[in-house]
């Protein structure tokens, strides 16, 4: 039988998605529903003096009017993750806010009514008496001396200092170092932008005291948790929480937000069920951003090009207030990987996690390990430019060399971890070989003489996936203080039909595709007769989530090796049918026979028939086949691989061209070739967007300036050429299927890669650097200057 | 994203339209929606009664009449981009209909609803008044013409009663020996644009005998560039020609629009480097 992983078969979930049927969050309908909307904040930083909702309440088909006064027996939300090792300054968001905002789209009130038309009709009648406040936005001013300040807790508006590494190795390096740079860089802030906003519906029961909210979640069981356990205060077994369909979520669909607790307790409060779906204005303000540090990156080298040591020093805007894991994000999975692909001798690391009147800030796709890969590949072509090597040079001598794996960065930044398996020259070769990179620079140098702007930027990067190994990111040192492990349930029906239950969630990545991938190569069943369920607390087993490309390397890894046991359960049975010793049964292609009798076969459809059965099983066996795997992975996973970006600069406009765009990435094994491709295609374009066009902004009143998708610009197809990809593939040692994760890598590679070709396209104008996004008018004012 | 309460009418004759706009409290009236609706979801507009004006016949369609198009108020963009008639007289403005948004757009965007609304950085209001013409605005006093020079008043504003219907739109075509071509910079959220450069130039006897040049997007309304127009007129489309009559293209702005995108600065470059790609892709398509 063929091999069905690495197959690229059509995804299970896409006829359902493609034809309309699939149910997200706002296509439910319950009986008797209300609806409700919110009334944020228009002010960044202001007391609520008074809240009058009379008007709102007296408004025919309004059911009630809350402020943040009705609720306060419920807890401020949890900030789950906080920095390592060193105090956090917490203040986190209540359902409503009862006395001070300190962002705008912070909600202080809400209606529920019999349509969201009437609701909103009356968020236009509760008066608020406002008295604003001095206002700061950017990191770096709010920590100075003056600023505004948000919290009391929190002096200078800090939430925490984090290092990390060796700061008096790195000084001594800097003292002896042939080359020092400097160089500020900017990481701006994005907005995530799914397809799908937010939302929440819930109903409650009064008799058994239960509540049902359907969440449009990444994590539904961690979801259910924090929402009982910490921010209610009552059993997690009282609550059931759904994840429909999800139409994308970035990492910001992770988090506790205050809409969902708020609506689980309207629900109660108006006896009825209520549902409360996001605009995309509130979207843009109410949901996390990601990103936003300001950076001052030291490099020290010698003149051939080997970098002795980094150090970074960085201020990460958390917002008004913490999200979920917002301190864990600029610390942990931002600072222990600042040393790329590159054996780096010592590097320093400081981070001020700060409050701004912005919005909250947590993880958004590769979440941290853009921005150290944005700094680690800033910094490979600096020292290219000032050494006057091709930075393709700078990086193959800085590169970890294959027989270093597993491979400790320098200094312990990475707390003890390895980097488990890689292998990075070939990836960067085939890379520039696809790319045509030695005529291109022919091409360059001729089209220079004309006038003509082309450039071409490398990125080698790495990440970190398959998070996280609970001993590693449960200890009080890192911080989130909880296991990241994964769990699943694998039945065979009766019939031989296969059900996976997985603590994982879908919501767009193929799981249910790529998890019956890998039971139809164990079992040797059709991927046409596995199911893969999810999402839904009622039924799966407890699952930290998705995101942090954890779903192959942790979810699918419980998935195997549960479907080893299955496996093994089915061989004593075959034993036991055929009158064998168990280490004489063969399993192949879904048959079970006695070695050297493939004729007298079971299939395991049979096996699965007598195991379901029961009448004859082996002495102390249970019926049916099915097993529940908890995987705690040994290690996280450190895919890698280099992409090339060429562009043309226009010289009078200053408008950036994607000519070509080249991706080499080494995920491990690969599942599914195709999913793969288009997780790393979707991430390109991505972070081509933080590149090019998108970033947030806020005016010194703290009013997102960006508040809508006509000034927010997320990339368009039209951005992009068509990408060139290939991959190589070194399986990781970590888990038995050898596969690392692919979910963020395509963002964390694109950035620098985009942001590198630009500055090379004007390399010869004196431009050294230019902060994102490059827009025509920043690339065209970078040439004016020099 | 939730519009507030309105009325709704569906009025079968213009006639019958201006009756109501000008008996109903607070009426506007509905074309494409393609800018009414999306301000009436941020409740920016708010109006007690909406006036459907999609089922009035006479209100859509092309026809030439001595070179001159005249084109009904309801006509989509996408009409505009694919009729023949407009791209055999008037090329450029086909072109500029067919760069208007995405193709969703085109399909319900109305050009009378595109010059009503006045958006600086909308793409017809520049071509329009480089190519010449009037809009044509009934009311319960008759009917109107009003040049192009004179209808864009200010941001979002124009020189129509606000008890005025716009029926149609005349616009001055061209022929052989004329050629208009538009250059413009996107921003890449709203696919707007930030600056357009409009150019149409007569080429006779290797000189330019006729130069229009508007730059849009710099400013609440559209500008002409009459001094790079005056620059250019008897001189031969040579690249230095242009190059010193595009650098004259930004004279007439003053107080440029100036957003996190685009400086006021900028814009005013971007017109000086749009208009010489204008002038330049005009002038080749003259001869
Ligand atoms: C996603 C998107 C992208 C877009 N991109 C572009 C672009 O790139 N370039 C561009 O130029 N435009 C763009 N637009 C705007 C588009 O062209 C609109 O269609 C146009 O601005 C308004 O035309 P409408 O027919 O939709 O008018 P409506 O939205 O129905 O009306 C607009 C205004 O004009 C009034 N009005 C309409 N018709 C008449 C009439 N006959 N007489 C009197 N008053 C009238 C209305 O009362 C209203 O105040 C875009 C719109 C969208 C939604």
């Amino acid at each position: 039988m063929a091999k069905v992983i690495g197959q690229a078969i059509k995804r299970k979930e896409d006829p359902r998605l493609i034809t309309g049927e699939a149910k997200f969050l706002d296509d439910i309908q319950l009986p008797n529903m209300a609806y409700v909307a919110i009334l944020r904040s228009p002010y960044a930083h202001a007391r609520i003096k008074s809240i009058d909702t009379s008007k709102a309440a007296a408004l025919p088909g309004v059911i009630g009017v809350f402020t943040g006064k009705d609720f306060m027996d419920i807890n401020p939300l949890p900030c789950a993750w906080q920095a390592g090792g060193v105090k956090n300054n917490v203040n986190t968001p209540r359902v409503l806010e009862p006395e001070k905002v300190t962002f705008t789209g912070a909600g202080v009130a809400c209606v529920v009514a019999e349509s969201r038309y009437i609701a909103e009709d009356a968020l236009a009648l509760i008066e608020v008496d406002w008295e604003p406040l001095p206002v700061v936005v950017d990191a770096k001013k709010a920590t100075e001396p003056g600023a505004p300040q948000i919290h009391e807790n929190a002096p200078n508006n800090i939430v925490m200092e984090w290092e990390c590494g060796d700061a008096a190795a790195v000084e001594k390096a800097f003292a002896e170092a042939e080359i020092v740079i400097k160089q500020p860089l900017i990481n701006q802030r994005l907005i995530p932008t799914p397809m799908e906003t937010r939302g929440c519906a819930a109903m409650y029961l009064p008799y058994t005291d239960e509540y049902t909210v359907w969440i449009t979640s990444q994590a539904p069981h961690v979801h259910r948790l924090l929402m009982t356990a910490f921010v209610f205060g009552i059993p997690e077994t009282k609550m059931r929480v759904i994840s429909p369909q999800v139409g994308g979520g970035f990492g910001a669909k992770i988090f506790m937000y205050p809409e969902y607790p708020l609506v689980a307790a309207l629900a109660k409060k108006v006896g009825r069920p209520v549902k409360w779906q996001e605009t995309r204005s509130e979207n843009y303000r109410a949901t996390t951003h990601g990103r936003d540090h300001i950076t001052e990156l030291e490099v020290a080298a010698k003149k051939d090009g080997t970098v002795t040591a980094l150090r970074v020093h960085t201020y990460a805007n958390l917002g008004g207030v913490l999200s979920t894991v917002a301190p864990g994000i600029p610390t942990t999975l931002y600072g222990r990987l600042l040393s790329g692909a590159y054996h780096i001798p010592h590097i320093y690391c400081k981070v001020w996690g700060v409050y701004t009147n912005t919005g909250m800030v947590d993880a958004y796709r590769g979440a941290g390990r853009p921005e150290a890969t944005y700094v680690v590949e800033r910094a490979m072509d600096l020292v290219a430019r000032e050494t006057g090597l091709d930075p393709a040079e700078v990086r193959r001598r800085n590169f970890i060399r294959p027989e270093e794996f597993p491979y400790a960065p320098a200094d312990n930044i990475l707390a003890g971890l390895k980097y488990d398996s890689g292998n990075y020259e070939p990836a960067l070769n085939r890379a520039l070989e696809l790319a045509g990179y030695d005529e291109f620079r022919k091409q360059q140098a001729e089209a220079r003489k004309q006038g003509r702007l082309l450039g071409v930027g490398l990125s080698s990067y790495i990440e970190i996936c398959g998070i996280a190994p609970s001993a590693w990111i449960g200890l009080p040192n890192q911080g989130w203080g909880a296991g990241l492990w994964e769990s699943a349930n694998v039945r065979v029906h009766l019939t031989g039909k296969v059900v996976v239950t997985t603590g994982s969630q879908n919501h767009g990545q193929g799981h249910e595709t790529t998890i019956a991938q890998v039971v139809a190569e164990e079992l040797g069943v059709s991927v046409d007769d596995v199911i893969v369920q999810h999402s839904d607390t009622l039924g799966t087993p407890f699952g930290y989530g998705t995101y942090g490309s954890r779903s192959a390397a942790v979810g699918t890894v419980a998935v195997y090796n549960s479907l080893q046991r299955i496996k093994e359960k089915a061989r004593k049975l075959a034993a036991h049918l055929l009158e064998a010793a168990e280490e004489d049964i063969v399993y192949e292609d879904g048959k079970l026979f006695v070695k050297g009798s493939p004729d007298k076969a079971k299939t395991i459809q049979e096996i699965a028939a007598a195991a379901a059965i029961g009448y004859s099983l082996p002495k102390g066996m249970e019926p049916f086949l099915d097993d529940t795997a908890y995987y705690d992975p040994p290690n996280c996973t450190f895919p890698f691989g280099t992409h090339v970006c060429m562009v043309e600069v226009d010289p009078e406009t200053g408008a950036v061209q994607i000519l070509k765009y080249v991706a080499v990435d080494d995920v491990g094994n690969v599942i599914n070739p195709m999913i793969v491709d288009g997780q790393i295609h979707g991430g390109i374009v991505q972070g081509v967007g933080q590149a090019l066009t998108e970033g947030a902004i806020y005016d010194e009143n703290g009013q997102l300036l960006t508040g809508t998708m006509t000034e927010y610009a997320i990339p368009k197809a039209s951005l992009m050429p068509k990408i060139i990809q290939d991959r190589t593939v070194t399986p990781t040692p970590v888990n038995p299927l050898g596969i690392k994760g692919a979910g963020e890598a395509g963002t964390i590679a694109a950035t620098p890669a985009v942001v590198n070709a630009v500055v090379d396209a004007l390399s010869h104008l004196g431009v050294k650097h230019i902060d994102m996004p490059l827009t025509p008018q920043r690339v065209w004012a970078a040439m004016q200057r020099n | 994203m939730f519009a507030a309460n309105f009325d709704y009418y569906r009025p079968a004759t213009v006639a019958e339209a201006v009756q109501l706009l000008s008996t109903k409290e607070n009426a506007k009236i509905l074309a494409g929606g393609h800018s009414l609706i999306p301000a009436m979801k941020y409740r920016l507009a708010q109006p007690s009664a909406l006036i459907d004006i999609g089922r009035i016949p006479e209100l859509s369609g092309i026809r030439v009449e001595g070179g001159k198009l005249r084109i009904g108020a309801m006509t989509t963009h996408a009409a505009i981009a694919a009729s023949a008639d407009v791209k055999a007289h008037c090329p450029l403005l086909a072109e500029a209909a067919d760069k208007i948004g995405d193709q969703m757009v085109r399909n319900r965007g109305t050009i009378g609803g595109a010059i009503v609304h006045a958006d600086p950085a909308a793409d017809y209001p520049p071509n329009l008044l480089a190519l010449g013409g009037s809009v044509t605005a009934v009311g319960p006093n008759g009917s109107r013409t009003i040049d192009f020079a004179g209808f864009w008043t200010d941001l979002f504003t124009t020189a129509l009663a606000p008890n005025e219907i716009v029926t149609e739109v005349t616009v001055n075509g061209y022929g052989k020996g004329t050629g208009g071509a538009y250059a413009d910079l996107q921003h890449p959220a709203s696919g707007y644009i930030v600056v357009g450069a409009s150019a149409v130039v007569t080429v006779a006897n290797g000189v330019c005998s006729k130069v229009s040049l508007v730059i849009g997007g710099a400013t609440p309304n559209p500008v002409r560039a009459s001094a790079a127009e005056a620059a250019l007129t008897g001189k031969a489309p040579t690249a230095e020609n242009i190059a010193a009559a595009a650098a004259l293209a930004a004279n007439g702005i003053s107080n440029p629009i100036g957003d996190s995108f685009a400086s006021g600065d900028y814009r005013v470059h971007l017109a000086k480097v749009l208009a010489k790609r204008a002038l330049t892709q005009a002038a080749a398509r003259a001869q």
